[in-house]
């Protein structure tokens, strides 16, 4: 696959990978995508803005250059109190994560100046470059601070600087992701309108998106982290109902997988806040969603390894066969893959 | 006599975003709908008067040009952060150019493009940048003007600038309705405000409405759309 450098939410080419139910693979146009549902079909997207989390500063007790990058809630969207972070030492995204100088050696106490905000270090974790911050002053100045001083995460696989306006879905609401979740970048305002008109109901939830790669090995095996996520009765009630109909549930985007299945894994799906503590892989039996649309993803990562919940590996590799042979375009920005379960639902209890 | 039934305020918990929050009509409005409860973040460009009308009213300060490009996402960051969501967004902050008034041929190019980036730009930038929030149940009143109907003589970049506020407003009121939010544009009419006394430093003051009695007028069309939605819901 070749990465996606440019910052188009939505290149007149994209492509879409669809993988049916019988395994069958089949290239189509992502412009395409509302021909592949049906009436009674519900999408479920995440509508988490994001944050600007990518913040250039010092670490006071050495004066050395840092940037620490938002990573997380501890608890609940929102709350600032013991954010999760990962500190890197001088430069950018311009130099791949895994060649970024290491911060100093942290120490619960430390002070870091960043920008015009200030945070202490309260919690070291493991590994050490993990972190949890209080920062100065209530949330109203928190966000003020990250308005003025911070920047979209990015890697260097996008040259550009990215600014927000690159990396807000066009369903963008409440601020809770630090990585856009990616798979909304599709969902314009006429595709909603087209599936509208082919009886597809919409519904969102807001799932916070955390970060997608750290360039340290065993922080990178642990991704995702924890991500809380909250669910609205409406989107509970319209899954409900595309169920009665024998309609389906198409997730967009992994994180949506996460947060519905998270929800469900232990009783009938219902609305509220949880925490997606959870690693979806072959062996997760799915309770919700039918479909999937995601980004390309390669073998290894944990999003491929999610995928294997809704297709065997023999399909996964097709797939990246398929992937690989059309020039297909990865990362954020890349080509898309529609990915239906291949197996019956797991426990169509509770509905 | 039958007892009438107590409704809740529709006002209370409502989340609103004003631009232009700190004089004239926006302040008005930072007044009116603070006082009934509900949930405002205002935007302004000084900092100093952005703090002292958040001290006065509790309402939430945003510092931030929507005349800029730049400043447009995170003056939304801020608005959905401290808000957690927004119900209704007033696109009111706008540009007169320069003073004194002076007719379109006198008017320098930049001048005329300044004023379409804070009275057009502006709101169409913001307003794009909050939809996603907006669906569902969201309202968007622009502020327009007679001058955007009248063609009055030396108000050429602000009418041409409220003319074409006014139908973008009736465009993407059509095109958005099915996502369910609506927009409408409002002329809240000549009021004694600061901006009102650059454009016409001679006017007899007595003669014009006072924002607050716009404000309040503006106020029952967002609690008639609110009620609306309520009833549909």
């Amino acid at each position: 696959m070749i990465p996606a450098s440019a910052p188009a939410q939505r290149p007149a080419d994209a492509k879409l990978l669809v993988l049916a139910a019988d395994g069958g693979l089949s290239h189509a146009t992502r412009a395409g995508l509302a021909a592949y549902l049906r009436g009674g079909d519900v999408v479920v997207a995440n509508d988490a803005a994001t944050i600007p989390a990518s913040l250039a500063g010092e670490h006071e007790r050495t004066g050395a250059t840092v940037e620490v990058r938002l990573a997380g809630w501890r608890s609940r969207i929102g709350d600032f109190e013991g954010c999760l972070a990962v500190v890197f030492g001088e430069g950018d995204y311009r130099t791949r994560t895994e060649q970024r100088p290491a911060a100093p050696v942290l120490r619960a106490g430390d002070r870091l100046r960043l920008g015009p905000l200030r945070a202490t270090v309260v919690d070291i974790l493991t590994p050490p470059r993990l972190v949890a911050l209080d920062f100065d002053g209530g949330s109203a100045s928190v966000w003020a601070g990250l308005a003025a001083h911070g920047r979209p995460i990015q890697y260097a696989h996008v040259p550009q600087p990215l600014d927000l306006w690159d990396v807000w879905t066009p369903l963008a609401a409440p601020p809770a992701a630090f990585e856009p979740p990616s798979a909304g970048f599709a969902l314009d305002w006429r595709t909603r309108s087209t599936l509208r008109a082919r009886g597809v109901s919409w519904a969102t939830l807001t799932h916070a998106a955390g970060l997608s790669a750290t360039g340290d090995d065993a922080l990178d095996a642990r991704l995702p982290l924890p991500e809380p996520y909250e669910i609205p009765a409406a989107t509970v009630r319209a899954v409900a109902r595309a169920r009665a109909c024998g309609g389906r549930v198409i997730a967009i985007g992994t994180t949506v997988v996460r947060a519905l299945e998270h929800a469900a894994s232990r009783r009938a799906l219902r609305a509220g806040s949880g925490v997606a503590d959870q690693c979806i892989g072959p062996a997760t039996p799915l309770r919700v969603v039918d479909l999937l649309l995601t980004g390309t993803h390669e073998a290894g990562t944990s999003h491929y390894g999610l995928l294997g919940a809704f297709v065997n590996e023999q399909t996964l590799r097709a797939m990246s066969d398929a992937l690989d042979a059309g020039q297909y375009r990865t990362h954020e920005f890349g080509d898309s893959v529609l990915v239906a379960r291949e197996l019956p639902c797991a426990a169509a209890v509770g509905w | 006599m039958e007892p009438r039934l107590s409704r809740p305020d529709p006002f209370r918990g409502l989340r609103v975003a004003i631009t232009g929050g700190t004089s004239g009509l926006g302040l008005a409005l930072v007044d009116a709908l603070t006082a009934r409860g509900a949930r405002v973040a205002f935007v302004a460009r000084s900092a100093d008067r952005v703090r002292e009308t958040a001290a006065r009213t509790g309402a939430h300060g945003i510092v931030g040009d929507v005349a800029a490009k730049s400043d447009i996402h995170r003056i939304a960051l801020q608005v959905l952060g401290l808000l957690g969501g927004l119900d209704v967004l007033v696109n009111n902050a706008s540009s007169l150019g320069p003073v004194p008034l002076r007719p379109l041929a006198d008017t320098d190019c930049e001048d005329f493009e300044r004023v379409l980036a804070a009275n057009l730009v502006g709101p169409f930038r913001l307003t794009k940048a909050l939809l996603g929030a907006l669906a569902g149940r969201g309202l968007v009143v622009n502020i327009g003007s007679d001058a955007g109907i009248a063609a009055y003589a030396n108000w050429g970049a602000y009418g041409a600038s409220k003319a074409a506020l006014a139908h973008m407003t009736r465009i993407w009121d059509a095109e958005v309705e099915e996502h369910g939010i609506r927009m409408t544009c409002i002329d809240p009419g000549d009021m004694d405000t600061p901006m009102h006394a650059l454009a016409l430093p001679d006017a007899d003051r007595a003669a014009l409405a006072r924002p607050d009695d716009a404000a309040r007028a503006i106020c029952a069309i967002v609690e008639a759309s609110v009620a609306h939605e309520a009833a549909a819901a």
